[in-house]
């Protein structure tokens, strides 16, 4: 195989000449610029880039990108970009989605994808409101929220999306926020690398109906104290001067944040996302509460395991290995197989 | 002793027995043995939607009716000549079906006081006067069978469950079968098991001896081979034949098929079917739902593939929304519907064509599709490549209507050549096409076929986003303008009502009919029956058959006014009577049954009878 040539693709390329219509302020900008400046890197030529997403705000994503996109039905773009990556392995395929979308009326089209293993990108826009329909909670809303459809607070437990990513055996699941370019970018780098499902949620501001929901990780006062950066092969430790850290007590199922001082080097937990066993990265993204405290971001888990359209393809490969005959003679054979006579004129 | 032959033209006959007792497989080969006779045939299975009901009873009772003839003919038949009951729920479930004067063969050993009671009956109907006026054919069947294979290494039970071949054997001798085709299938049925092809092929052959010897069977019968036009054939369910349709449209289109579905009886055969055919390029994906099964299909169809979806109608309404979106996004994509009773859950196994309306009209906002069912099994292959035709043409989901009786019904099928099936290659957009050759426009029409360019991605300068949200005429923009809209709805309206197709055939042999019938999908058979039989009685009746329900075929009106009375006969309420009236204005009088079971040609014929008389 000849050397890639270097397509020299610049942010600008992957700009469509479409208005961007996301309200002034919401973090959606921020990350469509982001997946703008990254997407050159990839060097992918803008044709074998597709963006496929579902309804809401971030699923208008698509057409902003001067690439292949589709902008479908709420909750089944992980469907559809099955059906097109499964057809189509020279692609490389992209499902914007957000909490509503992906997690409340397509959550079963995401668990089989990831599940499945299929060789998507899917990036989850995580503002934990619903914001085109203005302002319902959503899955991933707090319990208690109070909005215009719950105006005494929601009743219903909200889903951990990394949690469920990963019970639904998820190969690669990261996160990252939508203000942070360097670290969202990392990301999406380590997400586009993986062979198979790659699960990004992607912390988003609304600033319109849930304004403020991640504050504390993006406030220089508060951010070090809250947010634990995962970096691959280094003890988990956190703070503003390093001085919390993460540990596995003996004992126990989980993980805990500790103070580091009072904590012998070797008990701090280095962090490996290619431990086969989910539990660990499970452990991980049960870390924070619901008031962001020990919010762990970076890439939790990334795993080996063939992709879906890799064994569908093989199969299909095996199948025709063999056959020497043209289409119209194996037809011909197919529709005389079986108990055939004849009747003679 | 040598037995009487007697010639007959046509035999009806019913095979029944518990869930368990191999009547679908025994049905199976007697339906290919005779094929192999030259015989026209035409089948029934006849099932119940539990795996294994309760051994015994009347809701396990599992049937398969086949009717052959030395002429071609059209249905499966009304009623059978001859009753194969392999235990007393089988009998009970299937006397009413029998005319006086029917045989029927019972096997007495499942007569036995329990299994009796299990049906209710006090007494056996073998004993007392419930089966007067029947020509009844006692046989210990199974004793017989265990009998047959004492000097085998088989267990008790195995040679039990060989007793459906001792029925086959009986069957085969009584008719004048070639049973080679049988012999030949059990080696390889039981490749595995050399015992149990010795156990069956000795069961069969038990059956056979044992018609030739004893003296319950005075007669022995035969069926000539029918006149068919010369050729090649197979006998093929219309599921295999749709199956076979779909992977002949890979090929003739040179495109990738994917297939996205969920089990569904009863299109699940076609999953089945189609996952054997990788080799034809053919992609078969098990979705987790009937929504992620064809949004699958249109994503493979975005990418360049014909997409299907195969499923049955809970299933064609959990897809309605993404029906909806190929509408919108104006992609190939065939979706196949295998109707059975409804509502909800229904009757699985059980036959109905209430689905039209959903067809035609059960999606949100303006959004026509194109609309095709076939007429018979076979014409299942022609009629799945005639909907890849119209997707792959005009750039529009179509709904294949089959139903349960055509699906799992079977008949001759006369092999056509690979090269006289229509040529469905296509050609995907490559370069910008705006007037001045720099843009891509992805809603600039074909005049002829107001189709859009198929520009996949993967093409170089081609770039471009379609969705959901109303888009403007050429640039496929997002569009909230009145007059863009309207226009948008008028001409997605338009490439489906353009879309030519043939014009619906009138049988009408002596030209002097004022009733014209007018039938729809699996009913052509039973309607075509009725309309010989009357013929042939001196009574003119016209026949026509729509095949293509949208667009309607365009000399359908004037065809429609060219008669007295039209009278549609449908296994739902009226659903094509409506549509008929609606656009036509025309009387037309329905005639609705919903039994979960196809019409007999006896009731059709009693009933055009009545409108003739009052024309």
């Amino acid at each position: 195989m000849s050397e890639p040539v270097a397509l020299k693709l610049t942010a600008k390329d992957f700009k469509s000449d479409q208005e961007v219509r996301w309200c002034p302020g919401c973090g959606d900008y921020a990350i469509l610029a982001a997946v703008q400046q990254f997407m050159p890197e990839l060097n992918i030529p803008r044709e074998n880039t597709v963006f496929v997403s579902g309804i809401g705000c971030s699923s208008r994503f698509p057409y902003y990108m001067n690439t292949y996109g589709m902008h479908s039905i709420h909750g089944r773009a992980p469907a559809i970009a099955t059906g097109l990556s499964v057809s189509r392995p020279d692609l490389s395929v992209w499902v914007v989605t957000g909490d509503g979308d992906a997690l409340s009326i397509g959550g079963n089209h995401l668990i089989h994808a990831l599940r499945r293993n299929v060789n998507l990108k899917i990036l989850l826009f995580n503002n934990r409101i619903y914001g085109l329909t203005k302002g319902q909670y959503s899955p991933t809303s707090e319990v208690g929220k109070i909005t215009k459809s719950t105006p005494v607070g929601s009743a219903d437990a909200p889903f951990n999306p990394l949690s469920l990513a990963l019970g639904a055996e998820a190969t690669f699941v990261g996160r990252t926020i939508d203000s942070d370019r360097k670290h969202l970018q990392s990301v999406l780098r380590a997400a586009a690398e993986h062979s198979g499902s790659a699960f990004v949620e992607i912390y988003q501001n609304c600033n319109i109906f849930n304004d403020g929901a991640f504050e504390q990780l993006k406030e220089p006062g508060t951010r070090d104290d809250y947010l634990i950066r995962l970096e691959h092969g280094q003890p988990i430790t956190f703070g503003k001067d390093g001085q919390f850290c993460v540990v596995h007590p003996p004992g126990g199922f989980g993980l805990e944040v500790r103070e580091t001082a009072s904590t012998p080097a070797e008990e701090i937990v280095v962090h490996d996302a290619t431990v086969d066993d989910p539990a660990y990265a499970f452990a991980l993204s049960r870390l924070p509460g619901f008031d962001l405290r020990n919010t762990p971001i970076g890439v939790f888990r990334s795993v080996r395991r063939p992709s879906y359209d890799s064994v569908v393809q093989g199969q299909l490969a095996d199948a025709r290995a063999t056959v020497t005959e043209s289409p119209e003679q194996q037809l011909a054979g197919l529709l005389g197989s079986g108990d055939t006579w004849t009747i003679v004129g | 002793m040598s037995k009487q032959i007697r010639q007959l033209e046509r035999v009806v006959i019913r095979f029944a027995g518990d869930s368990g007792d191999g009547m679908q497989l025994t049905g199976d080969r007697f339906t290919s043995e005779t094929a192999q006779l030259g015989n026209d045939i035409s089948t029934l299975p006849n099932f119940p939607a539990e795996i294994r009901a309760p051994a015994g009873t009347l809701p396990g009772v599992s049937s398969f009716q086949v009717h052959f003839a030395d002429y071609d003919i059209l249905t499966p038949g009304d009623a059978p000549n001859v009753l194969v009951a392999m235990n007393p729920a089988a009998l009970k479930a299937n006397l009413a079906d029998l005319p006086r004067g029917a045989d029927i063969i019972v096997n007495t050993d499942e007569f036995t006081r329990r299994n009796l009671a299990k049906v209710g009956y006090a007494s056996s109907p073998l004993d007392d006067d419930t089966l007067a006026g029947y020509a009844v054919h006692p046989v210990a069947l199974t004793s017989m069978t265990i009998g047959a294979l004492t000097e085998l290494d088989v267990s008790k039970k195995d040679a039990e469950r060989a007793k459906n071949m001792f029925a086959l054997g009986l069957l085969s001798w009584m008719y004048s079968r070639p049973y080679e085709s049988t012999l030949r299938f059990l080696e390889r049925k039981f490749a595995k098991r050399p015992e149990l092809v010795a156990a069956n092929v000795a069961a069969f052959k038990a059956g056979w001896n044992f018609g030739e010897t004893t003296e319950d069977f005075a007669v022995r019968y035969e069926v000539k081979p029918a006149k068919m036009p010369p050729g090649t054939y197979r006998n093929i369910t219309g599921n295999a034949a749709l199956s076979l349709g779909i992977v002949a449209a890979g090929v003739r289109s040179g495109l990738p098929v994917f297939l996205g579905a969920y089990p569904i009886t009863p299109a699940s055969d076609i999953l089945h079917e189609l996952s054997k055919h990788k080799r034809f390029g053919v992609t078969t994906m098990q979705a987790e739902d009937e929504i992620a099964a064809i949004g699958a299909a249109l994503g493979a169809s975005y990418g360049g593939a014909l997409g299907v979806t195969t499923t049955s109608g809970p299933g064609v309404a959990l897809k309605g929304e993404t029906i909806s979106l190929a509408v919108a996004l104006e992609l190939p994509l065939v979706i196949v519907d295998v109707q059975r009773a409804g509502p909800s859950t229904g009757m699985p196994t059980k036959t109905e064509q209430a689905d039209l309306n959903m067809a035609l009209f059960g999606r949100h906002g303006e959004a026509p599709v194109a609309v095709i069912a076939p007429k018979s099994p076979s014409d299942c292959f022609h009629a799945a490549l005639e909907a890849a035709r119209i997707a792959l043409t005009y750039r529009t989901p179509v709904i294949l209507l089959s139903d349960n009786y055509v699906a799992n019904g079977s008949e001759p099928w006369l092999l056509p050549e690979v090269d006289s099936l229509p040529d469905l290659r296509v050609e995907f957009a490559t370069a910008p096409n705006s007037e001045d050759g720099t843009t891509f426009l992805p809603y600039l029409r074909d005049p002829q076929t107001l189709a859009r360019p198929w520009a996949v991605p993967g093409t170089p300068g081609l770039e471009h986003r379609i969705g959901g949200l109303e888009k403007a005429d050429k640039t496929g923009d997002i569009s909230y303008d009145p007059a863009n809209h309207d226009y948008m709805v008028r001409t997605r309206a338009a490439r489906i009502e353009t879309i030519p197709v043939p014009d619906v055939e009138v049988e009408d042999p002596d030209g002097d009919a004022r009733v014209l019938v007018l039938g729809w999908g699996s009913t052509y058979g039973p309607i075509g029956a009725a309309c010989r039989a009357l013929r042939q009685r001196g009574l003119p009746v016209a026949q026509a058959h729509l095949r293509h329900l949208a667009p309607m075929p365009a000399n359908l009106g004037a065809v429609l006014r060219s008669y007295d009375r039209v009278v549609i006969p449908e296994m739902n309420l009226g659903q094509l009577a409506h549509v008929i009236r609606g656009r036509y204005l025309v009387d037309a009088i329905g005639y609705n049954q919903v039994r979960g079971l196809p019409f007999t040609a006896a009731e059709l014929e009693t009933m055009l009878e009545e409108v003739l008389k009052n024309v």
